[in-house]
């Protein structure tokens, strides 16, 4: 009786170990003869990278510029924008080369058409996207370029750096890793990059003339061309009738925004926030 | 004629009467997980099929000649999870060395699907409803099918719920359950439909 209770635990034993055993074969056999060989540099230039897979590089998101990386080396080694000096560096060592870091950039949201600048058109309630809202008159917004408030750009951050303030767009700089995601996003284009040194922005994109822009919008530029006048470096345009910074001429003198009468251009400090 | 008018019932009734995941409840898992996009969820339904031929490919012919011959058909749960997970480690290498594009589609799918309770229970109840291997293939093939239909039409479900108003307390999980619960209950409507439909 107990011979043949031990022969059959000591079969299933057997059994479930001779399975287990041919499994663990087939598994080693099958890496052995099937193993893809990696590149080890391709695997270093990886591990260099954020891993946002924000595609601001031009590539398939972070393996994808690894692998280009590792093929051509003559291909630029700077183009990653969330990874910044610490990439840069750390590329440069796996490299052999020295990588200038690509200017640091952030996302800034080029209106303050806040609910109490600004009023509704109408009481939209569709799908709540700024795309969706976009479609019906350009807008639930007095203003059909400004921010629409619905958080398209909030949905695509990989860095969470975008929250609502008072029904606009605001953009943590201490967040932003400037991919520009949030600037394709947005329908308005209110959303655009700006090198992260800059000090003043203009936080208007109205496109009407003058006395229309005053009724839409408390905070709007009038296009009165006043900063383009006053500018000593030729760094501001007035184009559509709203003020441009070319922040490759502007040094920085903030003179400009005492001088708007509106307002709308503004001093930012992006670094006390980091 | 008669076998494969069986077989026509095997595949039918395991696509929308037994579905695996509205009416029997298994491989939840990655239905309310990789639902979210429609792309990814067609090609888990995808993974999930393929892996669902080769388990019961594998698991079949144990049953019958190792485990039944020595009488140790209660070690089957045991051997099954065991040959499964071995057969989709098996595939993710074959899949990264010869065709890498797919590899990198179904991504972190495939280990996912190691450890998936609905490959289990159709290799498990393949066994329990007696049939033969053909049958246990076609049954197989129309689990997987089911899997994917469900996956496919519940992400569209998904992208409506998207762009719905949704009360504050309902968003999220709740809400796809809920959904979930009604794609299921809709599901209903096919039971008895299947057996008239050969006949």
């Amino acid at each position: 009786m107990n011979d043949s209770l031990l022969t059959a635990v000591l079969v299933a034993v057997g059994v479930l170990v001779a399975i287990g055993l041919l499994c663990a074969l087939i598994l080693v056999i099958a890496a052995k003869f099937f193993a893809v060989k990696v590149d080890e540099k391709e695997l270093k230039i990886r591990a260099c990278f954020p891993g946002a897979n924000c595609g601001a590089c031009g590539f398939t998101g972070c393996d994808g510029y690894a692998k280009a990386l590792a093929g051509d080396p003559t291909l630029p080694a700077n183009l990653c924008v969330p990874g910044g000096e610490s990439t840069a560096k750390q590329l440069g060592e796996v490299l052999g080369v020295s990588v200038d870091a690509a200017a640091r950039q952030v996302a800034y949201v080029h209106c303050n058409g806040t609910c109490a600048n600004t009023e509704e058109k109408y009481d939209y309630k569709g799908i709540p996207t700024c795309a969706g809202a976009k479609l019906f008159y350009g807008g639930d917004g007095a203003c059909t370029t400004g921010c629409l408030g619905y958080g398209d750009c909030a949905k695509v951050c990989p860095s969470a750096a975008i929250f609502n303030n008072n029904g606009v767009a605001c953009v943590d700089p201490a967040k932003c890793t400037g991919c520009g995601l949030c600037a394709k996003a947005c329908p308005n284009l209110v959303i655009r990059l700006i090198p992260a040194d800059a000090g003043t922005v203009v936080t208007c994109n109205n496109k009407e003339k003058g006395a229309i822009a005053t009724k839409q919008c408390r905070n709007s530029c009038i296009g009165c061309k006043k900063c383009e006048l006053h500018c000593h470096n030729g760094a501001i345009k007035v184009v559509e009738n709203y003020a441009h910074i070319d922040y490759t001429k502007c040094d920085g003198c903030h003179e400009c925004e005492g001088l708007c009468p509106r307002h709308t251009i503004k001093h930012v400090d992006f670094k006390q926030a980091q | 004629m008669d076998t494969l008018k069986a077989l026509l019932v095997i595949l039918m009734s395991s696509v929308l009467v037994n579905n695996y995941v509205l009416n029997k409840f298994l491989g939840i898992c990655p239905f309310l997980g990789v639902s979210k996009k429609l792309d990814q969820a067609a090609g888990m339904g995808t993974a999930v099929t393929f892996v669902m031929l080769v388990a019961t490919a594998v698991t079949w012919p144990i049953q019958t000649f190792v485990l039944d011959k020595l009488g140790l058909g209660y070690l089957q749960t045991i051997v099954f999870i065991l040959v499964i997970a071995t057969l989709v480690q098996f595939v993710e290498i074959i899949l990264k060395k010869y065709i890498p594009a797919l590899h990198k589609s179904l991504g972190v799918y495939l280990p996912l699907i190691t450890t998936n309770c609905a490959v289990l229970g159709v290799t498990i109840n393949n066994i329990k409803d007696g049939y033969n291997f053909l049958e246990a293939m076609v049954s197989s093939l129309g689990c997987g099918l089911g899997f994917l239909l469900a996956m496919v039409l519940f992400a569209g479900v998904r992208s409506r719920l998207d762009s719905a108003n949704i009360p504050e307390s309902f968003k999220g999980l709740p809400v796809t359950l809920a959904a979930a619960s009604i794609v299921s209950m809709s599901f209903m409507g096919f039971a008895g439909v299947v057996d008239k439909l050969f006949a």
